[in-house]
């Protein structure tokens, strides 16, 4: 923590009225005026690039080009705005913050942060102030911006792309359920009567680096298996993963044919195309039947329902989802300028309007923003409300960095779920393998 | 100075070959020793890695996942290199014949090569998808199948799916090629051996593959080159799964080091690629090109 570069942010007129009275040491530090109001005075001839993943749905892009384009009329700070695919921000953003130059923010992925925190600009500050503002952070946001083992914001995360289960309606009743069982055993039962009426449900166990990786690390922990424990020691070879392989198994055999070469948008062509009635998905699978032109899709629209997934052993939600989030890097020429847009975008008048733009793909990482009023403008969405609040990291139960993210990335619990289910290795064997590929990553 | 170097021939030779000498050690020899040295280091992406010796090399030789990616490696290169060769010399002695329209056909068998892989691999995805596929409902609705097929979605159906693809796409360049040499053998040899009685095995034998050899060794060692180091059609069908099972070195490889970051582990085993180019070389050149009639030296 420098002291100096929190002097460097202007205390809005709250902050400024407390500093005449207190001296300005002691109301930069109060949080209750933090909480009114702070602003960063961006650089004279401040210039910005931002980098982000290219938007899922036209919605995001319209209303995130709108606040730039506000941001840059308030302050006179012109902001390059360039889109990647969303796999080619990771790579792109570990050379920016190691060569040290590139954009001064990047809006990356998962466990981006931690795998350069050097690197990367104290968010503590900003952080505080909009946690106390909004309502606070959910937890899984804290893991994802803080710094392990200290109390250093590293980045600003900035929401989740939700995932749940997406389901027809009338093919779930017709099996004899009113809806999704809330339970991993009542799940199968369901999705075994499916199979038994000829509409069966499919998840994706191919190289699906979304969808795949999503579902499975939800099974993993669902029956409590876990890649590592808390201090970072690979503890995945565990009886509790074999119930879920065993488990994974009795599913897989419930699944459409396919199944173990489909990638991730595979489950929304065939979910689509009506030939699979199951499966976990974004928004997005609601979102092409609504903007769907033809007719046969649009009938289908009213029959699409979300729910969470079912709840495991353990007892409490276990799901996986993307995160993403804003970084800010030293190597910036501007770095308040680019505090004070990071600031700027997640203020609620910026927020809000961009996050009902972006119709249900983007949930918050902010409590308060559950209350956006897309979230129950359509029942269908409001599944989708609740991301962060139910879920995991994906390098639960340890700590986030470059082992978390090599391992998920070589595929290592999606990899063993796949061997397990199609039968090619027992639980007990894929779970060793992956035990011996995750060790690799997670060695002292 | 100036003047006397000039007039150098010299020197003057190696200043007009110092342009060549430049991209070639700046966009050859450097990424190439870079690469290399790069699997001998932990390096990530972006951060300097430390030298960890043979570390890489010692972790993958007995990595389930990469064997299995050499297996896959070596399965798919032979069969697809032979494939491709089989056919497409076919094609080339079809298309070596009088035919109608002759140049139409010549044009058009390059197509599958001329289209970006990205392309045509994408129209492969569809045609192996397990929902959708044309192929599994043609079959079905002639009433052969009764399920569609599980293209890319069982292990060996879904090698013998990719392989399918790199041939479709690597055979205009081996029928094309190997036209190009047959065009070169003079007809008065098929003229005196017809004349001495030879059936058109015995032509085909005795004339035409001695004198395209030298070609064949050129093309097929592209060719393996070329499939050995295939990624594309992988990446867009299948990235390497199901199981592992399409997970060439090459798709290996770069899954390690861009998405998983381990710049070190993925050049190792781009590394490890490079001895079985080698051979596939070195065989070729040994084996096909060296061949006493070449040398001068015809007994």
């Amino acid at each position: 923590m420098n002291p100096f570069n929190r002097r460097q942010f202007l205390e809005g007129s709250a902050g400024v009225a407390a500093a005449t009275g207190l001296g300005a040491g002691s109301a930069l530090w109060a949080p209750a005026a933090q909480a009114k109001s702070l602003s960063y005075k961006p650089e004279k001839g401040a210039k910005l690039r931002l980098l982000r993943w290219k938007r899922f749905v036209q919605g995001d892009e319209d209303a995130f080009m709108a606040n730039i384009k506000k941001f840059t009329t308030k302050y006179g700070v012109e902001v390059r705005i360039d889109n990647e695919g969303w796999e080619d921000v990771r790579p792109k953003a570990a050379v920016a913050a190691n060569i040290g130059s590139g954009p001064d923010i990047i809006i990356g992925w998962f466990d981006d942060p931690h795998q350069y925190p050097d690197k990367l600009l104290d968010m503590s500050d900003l952080a505080n102030y909009l946690g106390n503002k909004y309502g606070g952070w959910y937890d899984v946001c804290k893991k994802y911006g803080i710094r392990h083992n200290t109390k250093q914001w590293i980045s600003i995360p900035w929401g989740i792309i939700g995932n749940a289960i997406v389901y027809r309606e009338s093919h779930v009743k017709a099996a004899g359920f009113d809806g999704i069982p809330k339970d991993t055993a009542g799940f199968l039962k369901l999705c075994q009567a499916m199979k038994a009426k000829g509409t069966a449900p499919g998840f994706a166990l191919g190289k699906a680096v979304g969808d795949g990786n999503n579902w499975v690390h939800w099974l993993l922990w669902s029956h409590g298996g876990k890649m590592v424990d808390k201090a970072g020691n690979v503890v995945i070879n565990s009886p509790e993963t074999v119930a879920a392989l065993e488990y994974a198994k009795q599913l897989h055999d419930t699944f459409v044919p396919g199944t173990l070469g489909w990638l991730d948008s595979n489950n929304n062509k065939a979910f689509l195309g009506g030939q699979v009635s199951l499966t976990a998905n974004g928004i997005s699978v609601y979102y092409a039947a609504k903007n769907s032109t033809d007719p046969s899709v649009q009938a289908m629209v009213s029959d699409i329902q979300h729910a969470r997934f079912p709840i495991g052993p353990v007892g409490k939600p276990t799901e996986l989802m993307q995160v993403t989030q804003f970084m800010a890097f030293k190597h910036s020429k501007y770095p308040n300028a680019a505090k004070e847009l990071i600031r700027f975008l997640m203020e609620g008048e910026q927020y809000n309007p961009w996050m009902e733009a972006a119709t249900g793909y983007v949930s918050q990482p902010l409590k308060a923003y559950e209350k956006n009023p897309i979230w129950t403008a359509d029942p269908k969405y409001t599944v989708y409300r609740d991301g962060a609040s139910i879920m995991l990291d994906h390098g639960h139960d340890g700590p986030l960095g470059y082992a978390s993210a090599a391992a998920m990335a070589d595929y290592i619990v999606l990899d063993m779920v796949a061997e397990a289910s199609s039968g090619t290795r027992t639980p007990k064997e894929a779970a060793e393998r992956a035990e011996a590929r995750a060790k690799r990553y997670y060695k002292v | 100075m100036f003047a006397r170097l000039q007039n150098n021939r010299h020197a003057l030779g190696m200043v007009f070959m110092l342009p060549t000498v430049v991209l070639l050690l700046g966009l050859l020899a450097y990424p190439l020793g870079l690469g290399t040295w790069l699997g001998f280091t932990d390096a990530k992406i972006g951060r300097v890695g430390e030298w960890v010796g043979l570390d890489n090399f010692r972790y993958l030789v007995g990595d389930s996942v990469a064997q299995l990616s050499l297996f896959n490696t070596l399965v798919y290169t032979v069969i697809a290199s032979i494939l491709k060769f089989v056919l497409g010399l076919w094609l080339a002695l079809l298309l070596n014949k009088n035919l109608p329209f002759k140049s139409f056909f010549r044009a058009i068998v390059l197509l599958p090569w001329i289209v970006p892989t990205a392309l045509s691999a994408i129209a492969f995805w569809w045609l192996y998808d397990a929902q959708f596929s044309v192929l599994s409902w043609v079959l079905t609705q002639m009433g052969l199948i009764d399920q569609y097929i599980d293209f890319l979605g069982d292990p060996w159906n879904a090698r013998w799916s990719t392989i399918a693809a790199n041939v479709w796409r690597g055979i205009p360049f081996v029928a094309i090629s190997l036209l190009a040499g047959l065009q070169t053998i003079s007809p008065s040899y098929y003229e005196a051996s017809a004349i001495d009685g030879a059936t058109p095995a015995q032509q085909f034998r005795h004339v035409t593959l001695p004198l395209l050899t030298p070609i064949i060794a050129v093309v097929m060692t592209f060719s393996v080159l070329f499939t050995f180091t295939d990624f594309q059609l992988i990446y867009v069908l299948t990235r390497g799964g199901p199981l592992n099972a399409t997970h060439l070195m090459a798709t290996l490889a770069f899954q390690r080091a861009i998405p998983g970051g381990s710049l070190g582990e993925g050049a190792a085993l781009a590394t490890l690629m490079v001895p079985f180019l080698l051979a596939a070389i070195l065989f070729s050149y040994f084996g096909l090109q060296r061949r006493a009639w070449q040398q001068g030296g015809d007994k």
